[in-house]
């Protein structure tokens, strides 16, 4: 099995020109649960524009390397850069009242129950950036739209809409300060194959209308080839293999081959340890 | 051997609690003296932990007061003392009964819901959300609480001293003979603004500590549905016996 080369190939944070420096960079980021290692050592850079995919199996770590990127978790060794800034010792409500913004799509939308649609779009609007509330509600009335939800769903509550436009809206309110990073969490999970699709044309669509570094994990292959311009393999605590989206199909490494195929029978038996060899280390192999 | 690790053990994992509660309460009594505020955060929970707790209070402290008043008509009469009945009622209703019911009911009613509310919060990822979304969790979900708490457990207090009163003064006229002018009288002068402050210091401890278990044990829930009745639980058992723990100490330095 071999590593495959990055297609993005950048130099290294301290010497990068601005737009050439990763605009999020994960280095050498461990963590620990208990006596289990779920990160040991990942190293994952985006290129500013780019829209970066994690795929794994369920316990492999992808949630947590998400979590430590946004803020939301602590990593026990490593460093979570931004632009170039050392930012792992902050919490994630100080990142995000920082330049640059970034906004996040939960798994399960994460609305606040008891606010209306509108109210959980405009909520960063109002209480953190303090917009008057009525520019506030047409902003996020705007937003709704664009994520093909009329102004009539605006005075609803989350409990009364579906699966699907509960992710409209948690995608609308994750665009709706206009963020230069976004972070996408299972964005398909749960939902079905048409209403999947839908999110996947609406996440395309916005990353792309804002021009911003999108960082999503998924384990849905549909979704990961869709919406990924580069697609990363996180497996042992590692990750195993990164490639350009459309090559991920000829990809030779044994554990994206199991992985795409949905097989049993392969290196990936569900026992979350550490991976030995197969790691693709950015730094190290001189591919940034 | 065993015992003795296991007595180590459970020692370690006490002030542990201890030490993460104490971390916890800090944080959020900071973030209640600084901005940014949230006073519609603030209002509501002051409307869901007092007013809509009036009615259970105000039941506790009538049918407490009129046992008391019961008790100690029957205790008295054993040494021809039933004529100081209303001063004892007053005494016990204000100084220990009034603060004491009115922060049991809360636990069990405000201590439990806030857990669960902010453990399902916990679960469903909208704390995570509040801090991607730039806002501080301690300033908008647990300062709130606390301040609410604090500030409208006195009140509730003050409804519950003149319910319980009020209690022992019905079942007295009613049915021990005494008259009404004569009791409300004798409770009046007999009363101390000591005995209603030292209630109210009491109270406002109370609130501190029901609203910080169920904050406490609710932002830490983990493990879905059955993390967050754990959460419940944990919250109204630990908010009881603190407020028993705490009226022992302040009863000793207030008395």
């Amino acid at each position: 099995m071999t590593s495959e080369p990055l297609p993005v190939l950048l130099p290294p944070v301290e010497t990068a020109p601005q737009s050439l420096r990763p605009k999020l960079h994960l280095q050498g980021v461990t963590k620990t649960f208990g006596s289990r290692q779920v990160l040991d050592g990942v190293d994952i850079a985006v290129a500013p524009g780019r829209s970066l995919v994690i795929i794994g199996a369920s316990g492999q770590g992808k949630s947590v390397t998400l979590k430590i990127a946004v803020g939301l978790m602590r990593p026990d060794q490593g460093r979570v850069l931004v632009d170039g800034e050392d930012v792992t010792g902050m919490e994630a409500a100080d990142r995000a009242r920082r330049s640059p913004r970034f906004g996040m799509l939960f798994q399960g939308a994460a609305l606040f129950d008891s606010l209306k649609v509108w109210e959980n779009v405009a909520f960063r609007l109002v209480i953190a950036d303090k917009v008057p509330k009525r520019e506030a509600k047409d902003r996020a009335i705007e937003a709704l739209g664009r994520v093909g939800l009329s102004p009539e769903f605006a005075a609803l509550y989350p409990g009364e809409l579906s699966g699907g436009m509960q992710k409209r809206v948690g995608l609308a309110r994750a665009v709706v300060t206009h963020p230069d990073i976004l972070f996408f969490d299972e964005p398909t999970t749960g939902l079905d194959p048409i209403t999947s699709d839908v999110i996947n044309n609406l996440i395309i669509e916005e990353v792309k209308r804002l021009g911003c570094t999108a960082i999503s994990i998924t384990h849905d292959m549909t979704s990961a080839r869709k919406i990924g311009d580069e697609i990363a393999m996180l497996h042992g605590g590692h990750i195993v293999w990164r490639g350009d989206a459309k090559t991920i199909d000829q990809a030779e490494n044994a554990y994206v081959r199991q992985f795409i195929n949905g097989v049993a029978q392969g290196p990936i038996t569900g026992d979350a340890g550490p991976v030995r060899g197969d790691v693709v280390r950015p730094r190290a192999a001189g591919a940034r | 051997m065993n015992a003795v690790r296991a007595i180590g053990r459970s020692t370690l994992d006490l002030v542990r609690s201890a030490g993460a509660v104490a971390i916890f309460a800090g944080r959020g009594v900071a973030a209640a003296f600084s901005p940014p505020f949230f006073p519609n955060q603030l209002r509501r929970q002051a409307w869901m932990i007092g007013y809509t707790s009036l009615p259970v209070v105000g039941l506790t402290a009538v049918f407490t007061g009129a046992a008391l008043a019961l008790n100690i008509y029957t205790g008295g009469g054993r040494f021809n003392a039933e004529q100081i009945m209303p001063q004892i009622v007053a005494l016990g209703i204000t100084r220990e009964l009034g603060p004491v019911l009115a922060a049991l009911m809360l636990a069990g009613r405000v201590s439990a819901a806030i857990a669960a509310e902010i453990g399902a919060m916990r679960a469903t990822e909208q704390i995570d959300a509040l801090q991607t979304l730039s806002v501080d969790p301690y300033r908008y979900t647990i300062a709130p609480r606390l301040t609410a708490a604090v500030l409208t457990l006195p009140l509730l207090t003050v409804v519950a001293d003149i319910i319980g009163i009020a209690g022992g003064w019905l079942v007295s006229t009613a049915t021990l003979s005494f008259n009404g002018q004569v009791y409300v009288r004798n409770t009046w002068s007999f009363l101390t603004t000591g005995d209603v402050a030292s209630g109210l210091i009491k109270s406002a401890v109370f609130g501190f500590i029901v609203a910080l278990m169920g904050c406490y044990h609710g932002f830490f829930a983990s493990g879905g549905a059955r993390g967050v009745g754990r959460a419940t639980t944990n919250a109204v058992v630990s908010a009881a016996i603190l407020v028993f723990a705490s009226d022992y100490v302040m009863t000793s330095l207030l008395r």
